[in-house]
């Protein structure tokens, strides 16, 4: 059980990343922060602005790519992963 | 070829393909029926699943929403996509692990009750049903709109065809025709947007044209949108908050929490091989889903750009009634849009103030509808956007149907009532539940009832306040017992449901409002249809309480829970 907890425990960490990720480019640049951030020009866009309608779906794409990445590793690692066939 | 003619055949030609996978992909067993076999690759499944989130309403409505909210509809541009955030490392891969055919039976099992798999039927059946009335709606109006044959009519004619691909194929029907799906309304979505942003700003790729400056000019798109808003009394485009960044933040939050927790979305993932595939599955069902979110910002506010210099042009002068050009008058038509001249001079003025505004109707869905003919695009551009919004509502029915009659068949009859059915009889059960539920969202479609508008926002409540958190405590807390899950599904949905009757009346019926729906009335600024998030965290407060008053779960529960959370002896989906 042991080697199943550290890999449980890798994983809490990387989840507990990519979700700070996702909280700051959607909730903080996108809403709370907005205003600010509005200040700085994008190429035509309202940096806040663009968090919003543009930015944080990228990002959101990003992360789970980097997630499913970095979680196969994971797998792999910790001898938990399924077997190739 | 006119118009007419061209429609129906590009019409006709999808629905041909839709019902050549029909007969090509037939269940021979549950497994097809309720997860396609299990073995569907994790691009088309993402493909799929983009298709059946994408509803008419992501499709019609969305872009025009955000055209007249501006900043405000950022909400749904990242709530209908940061919950497959979620998705993706919170849920999908664990219950592909654990391998069974629907949402509530991981509910059931994972909480050793039965108790617990009925208040999650029960749960899905109320946040899919007020779902598909929707799309139900969406099909009669496209049929009505675009190909002139009478509303129920189109709406039987839908029915039929999902009838066909649904009941013959299930699972497996459903996901090689979501595909198709898929491609038809992503082709009709993006061609229009290109030429726009083609047209306004010379840069072909419709969210790089949202941030370059106008055509022959050295002014951003959206300055001079803000500019031109400004002028005529609207709130500015780029910064007009939908009512409070407490609001927008919860309002986000519902949204992101309820996709993660619809079912209907939930077991597109099921049908994947393998764990990885269900985590990798969930990145690119966001890709697809991506091109069409990225693209409705940039619609919109060309669109509306578009629109406020048809009326107010940008010489300074206002449109001339009597040369209005012919889009106007082909909307005009339909009683979309509506003018009138109330200073009797002949022209037309856009303002905000409602004593001199002349534009006295604009419907929203028109931003997308009317796009290829304000950018003056060959008919056939104008038949696909028809085929897409089809395509867009079909595959969402679809999904939701599949979702709700698996919770029937399965749950339900094999899970509750006769265990003892054969593997042949579920099948053909789970037939006879998906015509019936065919019928039954069919006569909703003819019938809406009054309450229908109110209750999209409520599926996304309940999936967010009661679903969603069942589902991530039993596979992140192994100390959730069965007392402290229902306890908290049963509060969740208490509060959202309290909250929503409170200001928009029991069951919707306004009369027995008894608390104004306005934004003094609010707890905190939060709209109603923002409490879902609300909801979903007084469910984790009181499961968290109960359980800890209780028993802990039994061993064997302890064990599949660190049986769940590694992928290493998977296995395919399956009954048992």
């Amino acid at each position: 059980m042991s080697k199943n907890s550290s890999y449980w425990s890798a994983n809490l960490r990387l989840v507990a990343l990519c979700l700070a990720i996702w909280f700051v480019v959607s909730y903080l640049f996108g809403i709370i922060l907005v205003e600010p951030l509005n200040s700085i020009q994008l190429g035509g866009y309202k940096l806040g602005f663009w968090f919003a309608q543009q930015g944080s779906i990228y990002v959101f794409v990003a992360l789970i790519f980097f997630y499913a990445n970095r979680m196969g590793k994971l797998d792999k690692e910790h001898d938990v992963h399924e077997d190739d066939d | 070829m006119t118009l007419q003619t061209m429609t129906y055949l590009v019409v006709g030609f999808t629905f041909a393909i839709y019902i050549g996978i029909a007969i090509w992909a037939r269940a021979g067993t549950t497994k097809d029926f309720y997860v396609a076999g299990g073995g569907v690759n994790p691009i088309a499944n993402g493909m799929a699943t983009a298709a059946d989130w994408m509803s008419a309403a992501s499709f019609i409505s969305m872009a025009g929403l955000i055209a007249f909210m501006g900043y405000g509809g950022s909400v749904f541009l990242m709530g209908w996509t940061g919950g497959y955030v979620l998705l993706a490392m919170l849920l999908a891969p664990y219950l592909r692990k654990f391998g069974k055919f629907t949402v509530p039976e991981f509910i059931g099992d994972r909480y050793y009750s039965k108790a617990a798999r009925i208040v999650a039927v029960i749960c899905l059946i109320i946040a899919s049903v007020t779902y598909v009335i929707g799309q139900m709606k969406g099909i009669g109006v496209a049929f009505s709109r675009f190909l002139e044959v009478d509303y129920n009519v189109g709406l039987s004619i839908g029915m039929g065809i999902v009838f066909i691909y649904a009941v013959m194929g299930g699972m497996k029907g459903i996901t090689y025709t979501q595909i198709a799906q898929y491609c038809v309304l992503i082709l009709a979505y993006t061609i229009p947007a290109i030429f726009i942003s083609l047209n306004l700003t010379g840069n072909p790729i419709p969210q790089l044209g949202l941030g370059s400056t106008m055509a022959g000019t050295d002014v951003f798109l959206l300055d001079r949108l803000d500019q031109v808003l400004r002028d005529l009394g609207f709130l500015e485009y780029t910064t007009n908050v939908r009512l409070s960044l407490t609001n927008m933040f919860m309002y986000t939050l519902s949204l992101m929490i309820g996709t993660a927790g619809l079912p209907h979305v939930i077991i597109r993932f099921f049908t994947v091989p393998k764990v990885k595939d269900a985590r990798s599955s969930a990145g690119w069902a966001l890709v697809f889903i991506a091109i069409l979110y990225t693209t409705a910002p940039s619609v919109a506010a060309m669109a509306r750009l578009n629109l406020v210099e048809t009326i107010n042009l940008p010489s300074g002068e206002q449109m001339v009634y009597d040369e209005r050009p012919d889009w106007i008058r082909n909307w005009e038509a339909t009683g979309l849009l509506a003018f009138e001249d109330k200073n009797g001079d002949g022209e037309i003025v856009y303002s905000a103030d409602a004593e001199t505004n002349e534009m006295t109707k604009v419907d929203r869905d028109i931003m997308v509808l009317a796009n290829p003919e304000i950018a003056n695009l060959p008919n056939w551009v104008i038949a696909l956007v028809a085929a897409g919004g089809l395509a867009a509502a079909l595959s969402t029915a679809a999904g939701l149907l599949l979702a709700i009659s698996s919770a029937i068949s399965h749950d339900l009859l094999k899970g509750v009532f006769k265990p003892e059915i054969t593997e042949k009889q579920e099948l053909l059960a789970s037939r006879i539940a998906m015509a019936g539920a065919i019928l039954v969202a069919g006569y909703l479609g003819f019938n809406p009832p009054d309450f229908a508008a109110g209750t999209v926002a409520l599926a996304f409540g309940l999936a967010a306040s009661s679903i969603f958190p069942a589902l991530m405590m039993g596979i992140f807390y192994k100390r959730m017992n069965k007392e402290g899950a229902i306890a908290g599904m049963v509060a969740g949905i208490g509060v959202t449901l309290f909250y929503v009757f409170q200001h928009k009346g029991i069951m919707f019926i306004q009369s027995t409002s008894y608390l104004g729906d306005m934004s003094p009335n609010w707890f905190l600024g939060i709209e109603p249809n923002a409490f879902g998030a609300v909801g979903a965290i007084v469910n984790f407060a009181v499961a968290f309480a109960v359980a800890k008053m209780t028993a802990a779960p039994p061993q064997e529960i302890m064990d599949l829970v660190e049986h769940i959370r590694v992928p290493s002896g998977a296995g395919a989906a399956s009954s048992h």
